[in-house]
């Protein structure tokens, strides 16, 4: 038999294991889901955003640390890149129609991405924020590991402008419904290509409930606005500062 | 259904991705290279395999959870978040805004427009 050990250090050792902060990632995620769902799936209740919040209040009550908190978190992090990679999937079944559409599609998203990152230059300017503030805001729009990669070469925060886009995601999943019924968008394709240009692999997501049209369409959008920022934000930043 | 395959084959296209980031040196992360790669090949090969169509669909059905461990990150930048923080509320939902308008009425309206000239030609 093994040497039992007080309660109070079963409790500690518990506190830093990886299968509570595993668990407890999954559980505050279904309560998410389910808040959402009583709350009508309202986007301003974003499942995602829910569970962020409920998880950082978790940590600050128990006084658990991020990196404690995210070697458990991490297996479910992990998925993230095969994931990512998944998205071929979609982009296969709806190739033809992309291909019939490439040139729209290409201009759409250059417009788009000169929107994103010409409107934040000017309102964080405007507003007077601080040069790490808008370095880190920049690639709000880029799905996160490429913006953490941005924000390091322009002089941002890369953990920050990780945490800005997902915010960005949200707000993003927040108003696109708004916007579609107020402009009377209907097509899914094009839904979906707004929503994975403006908020990356959150719009992603949020456009795989709508349909699965759109969700390919947001991938696409999503993995050609990643590509395009990649180069284009460095040197933008460079002629205009 | 197996979806070992599926999800091998997932796993290969983002080491290779991985891989292909490294020797080149582009700023762009693996798996985005990865998501390339899986697609050229399925367009050489004309079709998806039931294994990786049941994995994919799996993974990318629970897309938002993963998500998720990323997010509780911000933690770590309550001061610089409380700072400026309205700025960067104000910045977030008003770009975020044009974004999507602009993109929508771009692709709106060169849809139309092309597709009209599509018939009159």
């Amino acid at each position: 038999m093994n040497p039992r050990e007080p309660l109070s250090q079963v409790v500690a050792g518990m506190a830093q294991s990886p299968l509570l902060h595993l668990g407890v990632t999954l559980v505050a995620f279904m309560l998410a889901l389910w808040i959402n769902k009583r709350a009508r799936g309202t986007p301003f209740l974003h499942p995602v955003l829910l569970a962020i919040l409920m998880l950082i209040g978790f940590l600050l009550l128990t006084g658990i640390d991020y990196a404690t908190y995210f070697a458990g978190a991490q297996f479910i992090h992990f998925l993230l890149g095969p994931a990512i990679v998944a998205l071929a999937v979609p982009l296969f079944d709806h190739s033809a129609r992309i291909r019939r559409e490439f040139v729209p599609l290409m201009l759409a998203c250059l417009a788009g991405i000169l929107t994103a990152v010409g409107s934040t230059f000017l309102l964080v300017r405007w507003l007077g924020g601080g040069e790490a503030t808008l370095a880190s805001l920049l690639p709000k729009s880029v799905t996160s590991p490429i913006a953490m990669g941005i924000a390091e070469q322009i002089g941002g925060f890369p953990a920050l402008a990780a945490g800005l886009v997902l915010v960005t995601g949200a707000i993003g999943c927040a108003l696109g419904p708004l916007v579609f019924r107020l402009l009377n968008i209907k097509d899914h394709a094009v839904q979906g290509f707004a929503l994975g240009l403006a908020a990356h692999g959150f719009g992603t997501a949020h456009s795989f409930t709508i349909s699965n049209l759109a969700g390919a369409f947001a991938g696409l959008s999503m993995g050609v606005t990643g590509l395009l920022s990649a180069f284009l934000i460095p040197l933008l930043m460079r002629l205009f500062s | 259904m197996n979806l070992l395959a599926g999800f091998a084959l997932l796993l290969l296209c983002q080491l290779l991705g991985e891989a292909l980031v490294r020797l080149s040196g582009l700023p762009v992360p693996g798996p985005v290279l990865g998501m390339a790669l899986l697609l050229i090949w399925l367009l050489t090969r004309g079709q998806v395999s039931a294994s990786l169509r049941g994995a994919s669909e799996g993974l990318l059905r629970y897309l938002p959870l993963l998500f998720v461990p990323a997010g509780v990150g911000l933690i770590n930048h309550a001061l610089l978040l409380r700072q400026d923080f309205w700025v960067i509320l104000v910045t977030l939902v008003v770009s975020t805004l044009l974004t999507l308008v602009v993109t929508l009425v771009t692709l709106q309206g060169l849809r139309r427009w092309m597709g009209k000239s599509d018939e009159s030609a």
